[in-house]
């Protein structure tokens, strides 16, 4: 919270209480704030129907804000009509124009800036260099592969240099090798030109690797804004710890606060270490969450004074790098630990009876959803 | 075809009934239009296959019907009000037509179903009703037995085709299009002439001709709305069955099935441009 408002009076994109219904009822979009700095890559992360793409549509000016003000470089853009905003941007289908080629579909935005005819070659040549697709130009886009068309569509929100880029999940159509090269190709491209970049997509890979700052969308809010590494690690409620990565949780009852960790009651009974993250008093539900690769079978490296838990073992995958563990721990039977397959790892038999443990700060007790 | 080879004795007769059947309804169908045509060269004032004519002897063909055609002062200006009143109306129904099948083309259009089916309702009245409603209110306003009158009624009649081509090319459009041309920076106006236009153009020239031919080949309309001054090919033909019955007809009907066939040639080529430009099938 403290980041974004240090952040809010400077932004270059800058969302000021930002409200969005469609039918005059329910808000799609609830109470936004959110700024970005210029030269960042933001990823507006969620699942469909979570409100990013409504956001996105309002900065491109696609959809006008019930209330709020969204601001761009200091000024409100809130009556600046789409095709005056000059934002660039990628379309999740690529909306190339079929009737023209490569070449004329990125010469259109120049065309219109009025830009002369030898200027606008060189602009076109050089984006379409910037994505390797410079031998194309004569192309329609329907002699194109979904990745060559995917470049042209980025080539096309870049060529007239716009300071800010918007895409909106650029990469849903591609399969998933081309689509892991794009995602590298897109960030180098965007930090290279130092252009600012609105970024949405519901694949949390996409936006951990992409990203500066990710903003996590759920019913119209933003759950949590921060850096990939904070958000994996210190996800700041359950919804952002499901929905990024892979997690475990056993619901319980908090018996001892004291500072920085607590002691919670899992519902089978035992006790465990945790982190207070959102649970403010004793007696209180909530529910743990601990990354399946935090999960440690191996005593010697815990605390001495570690909680150790009884687990059953249910399942052992070997998955080549990581090995993947199911257990039964407090009556989750889907509990998951992940190891690195190193020489002396221990391959549990399924059947086996071991403990385990964790960090006291991996395991954060959370908000209990009802 | 060949038939394949379990096909037993009843299955074989069926077969070639179903042929015998398609044929004799391509016949029926075409049989009324393809005998005008080597009739309309009969070197003698008939309706009807003389001996001569029969016997592929030259002296039984002539020219002379269309001779008689464009020489006659009164065909000439029949054909001068066809195609005036035709291309008049055709703009007119072409213009209203595209808008409104754009208009009814956005999700935010309210009562969409209603104002369709008023746009097409021309198609769907009989001819006769809109006539006779055209004959009395044009002629309250002092329009009737005038050229505005006559292209009027025809845009009228025409703008349904229009209205449904161009809906039907809308249906495959992507609104995305028109987002991205925004986003570049055209204005709407720009990114109607560059981008909606040239991606909807085959069902607007397509409507365009179909409003065209409605005009063309208009008659009931044209009885009770038109005067002298403006007939038309369709009108100068019916006073040439009742007044004269002169083969001159039979030549002007053999010109229109050929102007027909030209138009509809080309409708075909333009979907088939549309289709290609659209990326259905990359070649």
């Amino acid at each position: 919270m403290n980041v974004v408002a240090a952040q809010h009076s400077d932004g270059f994109v800058v969302y000021d209480g930002v409200q969005k219904s469609y039918d005059g009822e329910t808000l799609v979009v609830k109470d936004l704030n959110l700024s970005v700095a210029r030269g960042e890559f933001l990823t507006m992360l969620g699942p469909s129907g979570s409100g990013k793409t409504t956001c996105l549509m309002m900065l491109a000016g696609f959809e006008t804000a019930t209330s709020g003000e969204i601001l761009l470089d200091g000024k409100p853009i809130n009556s600046v009509p789409p095709h005056k905003r000059g934002i660039g941007m990628v379309f999740q289908n690529y909306a190339l124009f079929p009737h023209m080629t490569v070449g004329e579909n990125l010469s259109f935005p120049l065309e219109v800036r009025g830009m002369g005819k030898s200027d606008r070659e060189k602009n076109v040549m050089r984006a379409l260099d910037m994505v390797q697709m410079g031998a194309f130009a004569n192309r329609r886009p329907a002699q194109l592969s979904g990745g060559q068309q995917q470049r042209i569509a980025l080539a096309r929100a870049l060529v007239f240099e716009p300071e800010l880029v918007l895409m909106d999940e650029p990469l849903g159509a591609l399969d998933k090798q081309l689509r892991e090269h794009m995602q590298f190709e897109i960030t180098r491209l965007a930090h290279d030109l130092g252009i600012t970049t609105v970024y949405v997509t519901h694949d949390q890979t996409e936006a951990l690797t992409m990203s500066d700052n990710v903003a996590v969308f759920e019913d119209g809010r933003i759950q949590q804004l921060a850096p990939p590494d904070v958000l994996y690690e210190e996800p700041r409620n359950s919804f952002v710890a499901q929905f990024i990565g892979e997690n475990n949780t056993i619901d319980g009852v908090v018996k001892e606060i004291r500072g920085d960790t607590c002691v919670v009651q899992l519902d089978g009974g035992v006790l465990i270490d945790a982190k207070p993250v959102n649970v403010s008093k004793v007696g209180e539900r909530t529910r743990v969450s601990i990354r399946p690769e935090r999960v440690e079978a191996n005593k010697e490296r815990l605390a001495d004074d570690a909680h150790m838990i009884k687990a059953e073992v249910l399942e052992f995958i070997y998955m080549g790098d990581v090995f993947r563990t199911r257990l039964k721990v407090a009556g989750n039977e889907n509990f998951v630990m992940k190891t690195r397959n190193a020489p002396d790892q221990v391959r549990h038999k399924p059947g086996s009876m071991i403990e385990i443990g964790w960090m006291p700060q991996d395991c954060r007790a959370l908000d209990c959803p009802q | 075809m060949s038939m394949p080879a379990y096909y037993t004795t009843k299955d074989k007769i069926w077969h070639y009934t179903f042929r015998v059947l398609c044929y004799a309804i391509f016949f029926f169908l075409l049989a009324p239009i393809l005998i005008m045509i080597p009739l309309s060269f009969n070197a003698q004032p008939f309706f009807t296959f003389t001996r001569e004519m029969l016997t592929l002897n030259p002296d039984g063909y002539s020219l002379r019907w269309y001779r008689d055609f464009l020489g006659s002062e009164s065909w000439m200006r029949s054909i001068r009000n066809s195609f005036g009143i035709g291309i008049a109306a055709t703009i007119v129904s072409t213009t209203l037509g595209t808008l409104a099948a754009l208009g009814l083309s956005r999700s935010e259009m309210p009562a969409k179903g209603l104002i369709m089916g008023i746009l097409i309702s021309p198609m769907i009245v009989p001819l006769i009703i809109s006539a006779a409603g055209m004959f009395f209110f044009f002629s309250s306003i002092n329009i009737a037995q005038t050229y505005l009158g006559v292209v009027l009624a025809h845009a009228a009649l025409g703008t349904p085709f229009v209205v449904i081509t161009v809906t039907a090319t809308l249906v495959g459009f992507d609104q995305s299009l028109i987002r991205a041309a925004a986003n570049l920076g055209a204005s709407p106006t720009r990114t109607f002439f560059k981008i909606t236009m040239p991606l909807i153009l085959p069902g607007v020239v397509s409507g365009a001709l179909f409003a065209f031919i409605t005009s063309f080949d208009e008659i009931v309309v044209v009885l009770f709305v038109a005067g002298v001054e403006q007939r038309t090919i369709p009108r100068e033909m019916w006073s040439g069955i009742r007044e004269d019955i002169s083969p001159t007809i039979l030549a002007v009907a053999t010109i229109l099935v050929m102007i027909s066939i030209a138009l509809l040639t080309v409708v075909e080529l333009l979907r088939r441009r549309g289709e290609r430009l659209r990326g259905v099938t990359p070649h």
